[in-house]
């Protein structure tokens, strides 16, 4: 018969784009098991706090029981700290959530975006035993290999290792931002089985947060 | 062997007003899960494949007369796939004292982050920094005390205490090792070899950047896991400096120049003709 398998993998993909003073973060809606889809409308987003959102995919029974777990913990740092948390410091504590299953981990990979202290864009990209790094853009998931290198021409800035630092590229404007995402999952769709159907599409900014929809090849 | 979960007990269950009783979210993070299943390293390294961080990479470090010097170069892989070219491979314990990636990345950088922790507090306690040697013995007893777990961690600690300048091996297997010169990674192999031979004890921090720089560099050209770019701190007695950062892809050209080759000038005089 074999061993129960705790794990089974639901396909997707995530993207997160961090601009200036914005952040546009964006999956995809199907959920799949082997070839079959189970659903076209599952959304894999969750906000965590105001300006702080988190797209992750993987394992879709692990990645709501993570986002429960933060919610829960962010909201007993609102009780003792009086202050709803800044990404950076949510980027920390799910890297930490992520590590204390470091012998049973949650199969799922992450992509936070949101706006820092400063209101400036930011992501951060994790693996699933939860090491992170803050960069300019990400994509985790199924269709990660594909898209990832259209970001990377489009977006590549010089290294933040650089010494004496290099000034980033000028990023682009919001509305370029998500016209990128939209081409990016376009394409990933065009190659990848389990991605498509819908893309959500989250774009934080200075006043808040809008949410949109685009519908994608449904095959 | 009784596990030591120290490290991971939730600080929540600390505190005086108690918020684990209200929510539990606190209450239930007692340690760290562990799988029910008879093949515990079987399922490890199961799991692993998920994760597949590979020691692909390239650091080293040495002591010589003026301190030490911490390098490595910035690449992450995962399998074939490069996941990322901006990792940071040299961790910042404290402002005297560095700790090197190799392995897998959440390992590292999870239980750097807790030495640092530790030696905070070890120096709230006893109103004295804690010693090298000090801080690399804690963090080789913790993962002693996880070995066979499929933890991995091959990490170098640097620093300059009383004693002077201070560099140990330590990896996830127990091993804890002082010495002068160590290189850990998939480039290591390489970086041995431009390191052994430009070594000496007597050099200007400049030389020994260099040194630390090329070396990098060489591994990061014929080691596929090793790439993006290098950087070289140097251990001083105030503490650690970022010496420098170099895209390795720029770097080649400085080490060897692009010459024009006669083929193409044959090309360009060909229509005259």
């Amino acid at each position: 018969m074999g061993r129960f398998d705790p794990y089974e993998n639901n396909g997707g993909t995530c993207v997160a784009i961090a601009g200036t003073d914005y952040c546009v973060v964006a999956a995809d809606t199907r959920l799949s098991v082997g070839y079959s889809i189970l659903t076209r409308d599952h959304s894999k987003i969750a906000h965590l706090a105001d300006k702080c959102v988190l797209a992750s995919s993987g394992f879709q029974g692990d990645v709501k029981a993570l986002q429960k777990n933060l919610s829960a913990k962010e909201l007993v740092y609102e009780h003792n700290h009086n202050k709803k948390m800044s990404c950076p410091a949510m980027a920390q504590l799910l890297s930490n959530t992520l590590y204390y299953k470091r012998f049973f981990p949650y199969y799922a990979f992450n992509v936070l975006g949101g706006l820092d202290s400063q209101g400036k864009g930011c992501v951060f990209t994790y693996d699933a035993v939860g090491s992170y790094e803050r960069t300019g853009y990400s994509a985790q998931g199924t269709g990660a290999a594909l898209m990832m290198p259209v970001l990377d021409n489009q977006l590549k800035s010089p290294s933040p290792l650089l010494l004496p630092a290099r000034d980033a590229v000028t990023p682009l404007s919001e509305s370029d931002a998500v016209d990128l995402v939209k081409d990016v999952f376009a394409s990933a769709t065009e190659r990848d089985i389990y991605t498509g159907d819908k893309v959500e599409i989250v774009v934080i900014n200075r006043s808040g947060s809008h949410r949109e929809c685009i519908e994608l090849r449904k095959d | 062997m009784r596990l030591d979960v120290s490290a991971m007990e939730n600080s929540f269950t600390g505190q005086v007003n108690d918020c684990a009783g209200l929510f539990g979210a606190g209450a239930d993070m007692p340690g760290m899960e562990l799988p029910t299943c008879t093949d515990f390293d079987g399922f490890q390294k199961e799991t692993k494949e998920l994760m597949k961080n590979k020691k692909g990479t390239t650091t080293l470090a040495f002591i010589f007369d003026k301190g030490v010097i911490v390098a490595a170069d910035s690449r992450a892989s995962m399998g074939g796939y490069i996941s990322s070219q901006t990792v940071r491979k040299i961790i910042e314990i404290n402002p005297y004292m560095l700790g090197t990636m190799a392995g897998g990345a959440a390992d590292c950088q999870f239980w750097h982050r807790n030495l640092g922790i530790k030696c905070r507090l070890h120096e709230l306690a006893n109103k004295r920094r804690i010693s090298v040697a000090g801080a690399s013995k804690m963090l080789a007893n913790i993962l002693y005390s996880y070995r066979g777990m499929g933890l991995s961690i091959g990490t170098m600690i640097a620093g300059w205490d009383e004693k002077g300048p201070g560099l140990y091996y330590v990896d996830s297997e127990g091993a804890r090792l002082v010495g002068t010169r160590f290189s850990v990674g998939s480039g290591s192999l390489y970086a041995y070899g431009i390191l052994d031979e430009g070594y000496r004890f007597e050099m200007s921090v400049e030389e020994a950047g260099e040194l630390a720089r090329r070396a990098i560099y060489h591994a990061t050209f014929r080691d596929g896991a090793s790439g993006g770019c290098v950087s070289v701190y140097h251990v001083g007695p105030n503490g650690w400096k970022k010496l420098s950062g170099d895209d390795v892809g720029e770097l080649h050209y400085q080490f060897y120049p692009a010459q024009v080759t006669p083929v193409e000038q044959e090309m360009a005089d060909a229509p005259a003709a």
